[in-house]
């Protein structure tokens, strides 16, 4: 299905919001939703990120669109990086990189009818005349799954899944490369889910799409993604492709998560990994490995040294000291013989 | 609109206070076919009168007939009205925009500018730019006018932090939708509810201050006829001729009330949480 061609390359993207504390507002902290990324995406595939809430997962996202400026890194499209552009020199490659939001409901002007909403991308960009901008807004919403009576409706006489399927309209009809889906489908019923996730799949054999697929749900994720990247605190701390990950997780984080899938099988026993505590706050992370505080596996270098992120086998890489081979001493070798 | 009006139809009371505004806009425009005299002859014979079939309302001081003045003052309350709180209303969608919209310092300086006008009571606000002007009409709806800005920035720029939020706003930038049709087409048509209310409500504002105004002299300059005028020229009388002093009361009192009525009931009727039938 990928070709292994990259077309969207982060690289080292960090992305810190200050914290305005006391009266004169001087800036002391700084919340570090992502720290320290990178990635690629190649064409034709779709890359997951998946974590908790407040991973950071959805700032990578709007990060790439530029709706939040990175703090620093590099975000390579056709092999430019996007972060050097002027806003308004980057106004024009916005056709090519667009983004679904969650929330159907708030995603749309209440006040613009479909056809309005689904013509306002084209006549922005100037890509063709209002008549034909007119026919290609029918072509798209049929494509979607809309009737063309339809279009000439508002948002609120629309349920959420048909929302959904008018904000993905709006997006493909600039006939993007890149889609990054933030959460796309999280705000609908489970079997309008479905219904959407597999329109997302026709469109993007249809239409030669990349998507980034951000979500929570790793059920979606193993559904519709190539490869997988795991987020904790604003770190990649696994990614590989999809079957790997979900059969031979490395990470104790990824294996963790993992076991909470409810099985289909509820007579098969199923060790269960139950992390303790929370998530720590992004603002003061722990020392050495942002996972540590919650590890079941964790061990004396985890709160030294913060893990290499690494590629462990081909085309697997895991942030994690378990699996470090250059230093490892006797008794780490021996947990990790006792855990995989 | 059809919605629109079905529901101020189902509330009574703005539906009055629609109707009591209709009527006063009725009455403006066609005062020389309902006014029996012109609001400037003087009948010296029977100056002071009382309410008579010939003067339904008495006469003043100079015999002008009360009722026909009322009638012509309903054409300067509400041409001040409008011209002031178009300006004020006009002047604060464009701050309380910019405010709103690029926050930062931007805001913090046309806030404190707005909070610095808030600080002054209306009246002596007015009074010091009619003063300053010089006492005219045209110099009274100004005065009006930049009284009533920093209410409409304040509602304005509120309303704009809150649409923002929304992730139609966020959906506009990743199209690539330029700053200023972003504040045009997707944030402004989404303000308009608080702003019409507070239209409606400046409108009562704007009358009543005229009135002030002009009934501390430095409104609508004699011998045009304004309500608030004529309070100030009955004060010498009103203790022998309550007349000259009651029915141009009972106008400015009953036309602010309609405008209060429709501007509650219009609160009402536009609030978007309502809205969803």
């Amino acid at each position: 299905m990928s070709t292994q061609q990259p077309i969207l390359r982060v690289a080292n993207l960090k992305k810190y919001f200050p914290q305005k504390l006391g009266l004169f507002k001087r800036s002391k902290n700084h919340v570090r939703a992502v720290d320290d990324i990178s990635f690629e995406i190649y064409e034709e595939e779709t890359f997951s990120l998946v974590g908790e809430s407040g991973c950071g997962k959805s700032t990578t996202g709007r990060s790439i669109l530029r709706l939040h400026e990175p703090t620093s890194g590099e975000i390579i499209y056709q092999g430019k990086n996007i972060l050097e552009f002027s806003k308004g020199e980057f106004r024009s490659y916005r056709k090519d990189l667009q983004m679904i939001f969650q929330d159907p409901y708030s995603s749309l002007n209440p006040r613009m009818t479909v056809k309005q909403l689904l013509m306002e991308p084209l006549l922005t960009h100037h890509i063709c005349s209002k008549k034909e901008a007119e026919k290609r807004v029918y072509d798209i919403a049929v494509k979607v799954g809309l009737t063309k009576p339809q279009v000439s409706k508002y948002p609120h006489e629309f349920s959420g899944g048909q929302r959904q399927r008018i904000s993905i309209a709006r997006s493909l009809i600039l006939n993007p490369k890149v889609v990054i889906l933030d959460e796309a489908v999280s705000a609908l019923d489970v079997s309008i889910q479905a219904q959407i996730l597999n329109l997302l799949i026709d469109l993007q054999e249809e239409f030669k799409l990349t998507y980034l697929f951000i979500s929570h749900d790793l059920n979606v994720v193993q559904h519709v993604s190539d490869r997988v990247g795991v987020m904790y605190l604003g770190q990649i701390m696994e990614m590989s492709s999809t079957d790997e990950l979900y059969n031979k997780p490395l990470h104790p984080y990824t294996q963790s998560l993992l076991s909470a899938i409810p099985s289909t099988k509820p007579r098969e026993k199923k060790e269960r990994i139950i992390l303790k505590g929370d998530v720590p706050d992004p603002s003061n992370p722990p020392s050495g490995c942002p996972f540590r505080l919650r590890c079941p596996k964790v061990h004396e270098r985890c709160s030294v040294e913060k893990p290499v992120y690494q590629e462990v086998k081909q085309n697997h890489w895991v942030a994690c000291h378990l699996y470090d081979e250059r230093n490892q001493t006797d008794k780490d070798k021996k947990l990790e013989e006792q855990f995989i | 609109m059809r919605q629109f009006i079905k529901r101020l139809y189902k509330d009574k009371v703005g539906l009055l206070g629609a109707i009591g505004i209709l009527l006063v806009i009725f009455i403006a425009i066609f005062a020389p076919v309902i006014a029996p005299y012109s609001p400037d002859e003087m009948f010296t014979a029977h100056a002071l009168e009382g309410p008579s079939g010939e003067f339904l309302l008495g006469t003043d001081e100079f015999g002008r007939d009360i009722f026909s003045r009322i009638i012509y003052g309903a054409q300067v309350s509400l041409q001040v009205g409008l011209i002031a709180v178009g300006i004020g209303a006009s002047l604060g969608l464009i701050f309380g925009l910019i405010a709103g919209y690029f926050q930062g310092k931007t805001d913090q300086i046309i806030m404190r500018i707005m909070d610095v006008f808030f600080a002054f009571p209306d009246i002596l606000l007015a009074l010091t730019i009619v003063a300053v002007l010089g006492p005219s009409v045209v110099n009274t709806m100004v005065a009006i006018g930049i009284v009533f800005t920093p209410v409409f920035t304040r509602i304005v720029r509120g309303a704009v932090i809150g649409v923002k939020e929304n992730e139609y706003i966020t959906n506009a930038v990743a199209i690539g939708v330029s700053p200023f049709k972003i504040v045009f087409k997707h944030i402004t048509p989404n303000i308009m509810a608080p702003f019409i209310v507070q239209i409606t409500l400046a409108l009562s504002g704007a009358i009543l201050t005229e009135a002030s105004l002009s009934f501390l002299g430095l409104g609508v300059q004699p011998p045009n006829p304004s309500w608030g005028g004529m309070l100030d020229a009955s004060r010498t009388y009103m203790e022998f001729a309550p007349w000259t002093i009651i029915f141009p009361t009972v106008a400015i009192v009953l036309t602010i009330f309609c405008f209060n009525l429709l501007g509650d009931s219009l609160r009402d009727i536009l609030d978007p949480k309502l809205n969803k039938e």
